[in-house]
């Protein structure tokens, strides 16, 4: 008997809808003062650290995390809401949101106390931007076959080897990291690798940009050479980062960006149509929204069941995978309805300008954070078939 | 799901195991298994769930009901307990008392439309009605010269019924109503039109689809863990696996939104604009996941699934035939996409983000 799905009908409490209004008059504050473009699609490369604090001052960082680290114990739907609504927006959201979504809570599981007292307050107030050191050049999803190494000295460690595709590595403070302490055991492959806190911008890290298909520099190729790290640093158990890895990821894989990456093609293509659109159009844009309908249902609803503390991994995993695939389409569908769009339509060049960059961006949105492939063997386990 | 809802629920399921089991009324050619099953669930109250004790029901909640649903999808279940629980609750919009026995509702599409003629007999021809051939009686939704809509109990002997099949083989038929007189008729209470019956029908078959990909989903995973080939169990081939893990996905989607819509329906205090796009949303989606997840469903099964004997067909084709009661994917999408060009594109976001 296969383990049943499921997807209760979660409805957000009426906390989240006085929060919502408090977000949209922001947003509408900050794009009426210039701060970002809502038409301009979240460019990754976009760096803006003044409204990166002012949502810290919002409150609107940390949200979930304790008071006394500086953070706002409110729930995760809370932080659903604050999470969409930029996204939608086209915020710029790259400085903080690896910090808040996935860092941060790293840290406060993992960490010690005094650097949790000196490094959580600091990201719920916007100030500090983190990366992700996984992926190394002949590692990828087999997250552990990585070679850069950590060795142990006096005080802590020396770290030689290279991360890559290392997003926001060249703008960030911090980067949280895997190294080997030990080789891999024939008994068990995962073991040997260690987490680490990693401060940026020292000696014995250089950051090369790599250039994207987009015409972006966003990840980068990180180069350690005798990186001095602190025992401090050191997050976890040392060659235990396996077990450390799997826990975050449902809140990693189900949340609203997993699936609203391209949906501003979406919104402007319905203001291309009009508002008396052909049989064609209607039926193209009516399918559309019943499917992000319920993209949205099931990610609101996994965000409600972490919630309520139950672990729904397999759908999570369902939400990225089917998620992930259908943003990645979105921009193609539009292209295809907005075919026979007016030439006269007002916002024909904004739509066009948004498609092209739709469509470069879209090829990275099942390989980011867990390929399709890796996300259907978790699937498939949890189904019971391996 | 509250406790009293568990008990409707575990209540079908118990009788749906017990006569219903999808192996056993696959090899009855000849259709025995029904009538005991139409006992027990008379028995249990349940095809008149919806209407309330005085009206002749077990006045369960609609919550309660949807969940039945649920577990009718779960086991593709070919008498039409949807549709009598349908027709009661469509009586009950207008007290009208259901009689026992089992019933359809007409119009079952957006396109078709009975009249009320001046002397209060009813006119008019609706296609693809689930079950018409069976039912006892009609629930008729129909409107006057004015445009007033009522509701019309009626007995199905004074109508012309040209029988036909959906894709699973269920009655799928064209009643003609030819200045008929109804048993009852009252007028519908204000607001009640046509786009209310359609979309309750609608999220009563997106609930039945979801069910039936839960089912389609889980023997699929069993089949694949039992069947050999090339020396291994085909569940341990990545490419089969990949289909499973795309099988729980489309089952998933049509879960959370067919779900979703019920609960909305179930909690509407008016029918608005967020509730028309959960009802919709969930018709098409789950009308695109059983193309999707059928197909794969077949794919893990081979030849085999292709067979009359195996019970695959049973859920596959039923949920591809609901596709087509009470308004088409394609159809809703039209009038979805309508709406949404009328609110204009900067009302989308906050249409969907509206719950």
């Amino acid at each position: 008997m296969t383990a049943a799905l499921r997807f209760d009908p979660i409805r957000l409490p009426p906390v989240c809808e006085a929060l919502r209004k408090e977000v949209r008059a922001f947003l509408a504050e900050e794009i009426a003062a210039g701060t970002f473009d809502p038409h301009k699609p979240n460019r990754e490369d976009t760096d803006v650290p003044e409204f990166s604090r002012k949502v810290g001052a919002r409150g609107w960082l940390g949200m979930t995390w304790p008071k006394k680290y500086g953070g706002h114990e409110r729930s995760f739907l809370e932080r659903y809401v604050v999470t969409e609504e930029m996204r939608v927006a086209n915020a710029p959201t790259r400085r903080f949101f690896v910090a808040d979504r996935q860092s941060g809570p790293v840290l406060l599981k993992y960490a010690p106390e005094h650097i949790k007292m000196e490094i959580l307050p600091r990201i719920c107030k916007g100030e500090l931007c983190f990366a992700i050191g996984m992926s190394e050049p002949n590692s990828g999803s087999d997250l552990f076959a990585a070679k850069t190494r950590a060795t142990k000295t006096d005080g802590g460690y020396l770290i030689n080897g290279t991360k890559i595709w290392t997003s926001s590595a060249h703008i960030a403070d911090y980067m949280i990291a895997i190294f080997r302490t030990s080789p891999p055991t024939k008994e068990n492959r995962r073991h040997g690798l260690t987490q680490f806190l990693v401060k940026m911008k020292q000696p014995g890290i250089q950051v090369n940009p790599i250039g994207q298909i987009t015409g972006q520099y966003e990840f980068n190729e990180v180069v350690f050479t005798d990186h001095f790290i602190p025992d401090d640093h050191v997050l976890g158990e040392i060659d235990g980062a396996w077990k450390q890895a799997t826990s975050e990821l449902a809140y990693e894989r189900s949340g609203p960006e997993r699936f609203l990456e391209t949906y501003y093609v979406l919104t402007e293509l319905v203001r291309a149509v009009g508002n008396n659109p052909d049989t064609r159009s209607a039926e193209g844009i009516g399918r559309l929204v019943a499917q992000v309908h319920t993209m949205r249902r099931m990610s609101v609803s996994v965000a409600g069941m972490l919630q309520a503390g139950k672990e729904p991994v397999v759908e999570a995993s369902i939400v990225k995978d089917i998620g992930t695939i259908w943003e990645q389409q979105l921009p193609h569908r539009v292209r295809e309805l907005a075919a026979f769009v007016e030439e006269t339509a007002t916002n024909r060049e904004t739509l066009e300008k948004q498609l092209d960059f739709a469509i470069k961006t879209a090829p990275k949105l099942t390989i980011q954070g867990g390929t399709t492939e890796v996300l259907r063997g978790i699937i498939a386990r949890g189904l019971g078939l391996r | 799901m509250a406790e009293s809802e568990n008990i409707v629920a575990e209540t079908a399921e118990k009788i749906f195991a017990d006569l219903a089991d999808a192996q056993t009324i696959n090899h009855d050619k000849k259709g025995e298994w029904k009538a005991p099953l139409w006992q027990a669930l008379t028995d249990a109250g349940l095809p008149l769930a919806w209407v309330s004790e005085d009206c002749g029901g077990s006045g369960a909640s609609l919550a309660e009901g949807f969940s039945v649903l649920s577990a009718a999808g779960r086991f593709a279940i070919a008498v039409p307990v949807a549709e009598t629980m349908l027709a009661g609750w469509l009586l009950a919009q207008a007290r009208i008392t259901s009689p026992a026995g089992e019933m359809t509702v007409v119009p079952a599409s957006p396109k078709d439309r009975i009249t009320v003629n001046a002397d209060g007999s009813l006119s008019g021809r609706a296609r693809g009605v689930p079950f018409a051939k069976v039912a006892k009686h009609f629930a008729v939704l129909a409107s006057d010269a004015n445009g007033d809509f009522s509701i019309a109990l009626v007995d199905a002997g004074k109508c012309r019924i040209d029988a036909g099949l959906n894709l699973g083989g269920d009655p799928s038929d064209v009643v003609t109503l030819d200045r008929v007189q109804p048993v009852a008729i009252k007028p519908a209470p204000k607001g009640f039109d046509q786009t209310r019956l359609m979309l309750m029908g609608g999220v009563a078959r997106s609930l039945q689809i979801a069910g039936a990909l839960e089912s389609m989903l889980e023997i699929s995973v069993r089949y694949s863990n039992e069947r050999v080939a090339f020396e291994k169990k085909i569940s341990k081939f990545q490419a089969v696996q990949h289909n499973l893990a795309r099988l729980a996905g489309e089952s998933a989607a049509a879960l959370a939104a067919a779900t979703s819509a019920a609960d909305a329906v179930a909690n509407a205090t008016s029918f608005n604009d967020e509730v028309f796009l959960e009802a919709v949303a969930a018709k098409i989606r789950c009308a695109e996941a059983a193309e999707k997840g059928g197909s794969i469903a077949h794919q893990v099964h081979g030849a085999i699934g292709f067979t009359v004997e195996h019970i695959l067909h049973r859920y596959s084709l039923r949920a591809l035939a609901w596709r087509d009661d009470f308004g088409s994917e394609s159809y809703w999408a039209v009038e979805l996409g309508r709406l949404i060009a009328i609110r204009g594109a900067d009302e989308l976001w906050p249409l969907v983000a509206s719950r």
